[in-house]
């Protein structure tokens, strides 16, 4: 069961990590008629696959995944995407403040009533966990009554050990042909997964179907913050 | 890109010397490689849009190929390099890249700035 919200925001810092768990829910907000911003920090230009056969160069993948990002956002149902032109692998490089700032600003203008991030702590990649800061400091300084809810995305291996088991579960099955289609738009970076997850998929292989179906969020535990 | 081909790519680099050039240089192992191999040492460095002035530049090696610039008082060197193109803007991208066409080492020289 998803719970229907006033306005959903997503802030992420690659094109792509929407997709993989998160992609599913999105069209399923879309659906219900609820607004969906989906704020993506970079256009993930350091990206190593460039194929084999070659499809880009170093200089080229930015533009080639910015082209993925809209078509997933069409396939989610997304009409509210921001790209916020930092760039990949340095956003724990950039001022905290500025960080945070920007966050502020978008929630100020969206007034989400459930955010969408990563979890701090245990979202393993930098600037995955540069975001988590940046959404929780910006959230943590709201009066508490006016915060919106606080969705995070955890998958460190040590997650089970310490956060235990995810409290949200989002049933997305009559999204996950456009979740399939927003994963198949990434193309560029999921090319290898797409073939073993369709081979899967037509074996009827129980955990894929799972994987697939089930959206897993911790909601924020703000009684043990990060910092 | 294409295989290197090292007669090509030495004319080009030299066609960069005693010039102000844009330099791009980076290796990785992606971000994700202590995460899947719990362990591992993540190393990785990336300069962007730094300004050299080379006096000489080559490129050596089979391949993956090495490239060298001697600079006037220091160095700038890349390892593993196996594909190269020239492109539209006139920039030397030189990459290496493994058997599933993923990025280990990249080394480009330009005359105008890089994209952010």
């Amino acid at each position: 069961m998803i719970e229907k919200e006033r306005h959903v925001l997503i802030i992420l810092p690659h094109p792509d990590d929407e997709a993989f768990g998160i992609s599913g829910s999105i069209a399923a907000y879309r659906k219900m008629g609820v607004p969906v911003t989906y704020a993506c920090l970079t256009l993930g230009e350091m990206g190593r696959n460039l194929g084999n056969p070659q499809f880009a160069t170093r200089e080229t993948l930015p533009e080639i995944r910015k082209a993925e990002l809209l078509k997933a956002c069409e396939a989610m149902g997304l009409d509210d995407l921001r790209m916020m032109g930092l760039r990949d692998k340095t956003l724990e490089f950039e001022d905290d403040e500025d960080m945070i700032k920007l966050v502020e600003d978008v929630i100020e203008e969206t007034n989400p009533s459930l955010v969408i991030s990563f979890y701090p702590g245990f979202s393993v990649h930098p600037d995955h966990e540069a975001t988590a800061r940046a959404v929780v400091r910006a959230i943590r300084r709201m009066k508490e009554e006016e915060r919106p809810k606080l969705y995070a995305v955890a998958f460190a291996n040590n997650t089970k050990e310490i956060l235990g088991t995810p409290d949200i579960i989002h049933d997305v099955e009559e999204t996950v042909d456009q979740k399939l289609a927003a994963l198949k738009a990434h193309i560029s970076q999921t090319v290898w997964m797409m073939k073993e997850t369709e081979a899967k998929l037509k074996q009827n292989d129980p955990e894929m179907i799972k994987w697939l179906r089930y959206e897993r969020f911790f909601s924020y535990k703000w009684h043990a913050d990060f910092e | 890109m294409d295989i290197v081909k090292t007669e090509h790519v030495q004319e080009v680099i030299s066609s960069f010397a005693n010039k102000d050039v844009y330099i791009h240089l980076e290796t990785t192992n992606g971000s994700y490689a202590s995460h899947f191999k719990e362990g591992f040492l993540n190393a990785g460095a990336f300069i962007r849009n730094v300004v050299v002035n080379f006096e000489l530049g080559k490129i050596v090696g089979e391949s993956p190929h090495r490239v060298g610039l001697k600079l006037p008082s220091g160095w700038v060197y890349a390892q593993g390099i196996t594909h190269y193109q020239v492109d539209d803007l006139g920039r030397l991208l030189l990459a290496g890249l493994d058997a599933d066409g993923k990025l280990s080492v990249a080394l480009h020289i330009s005359e105008t700035p890089f994209t952010y």
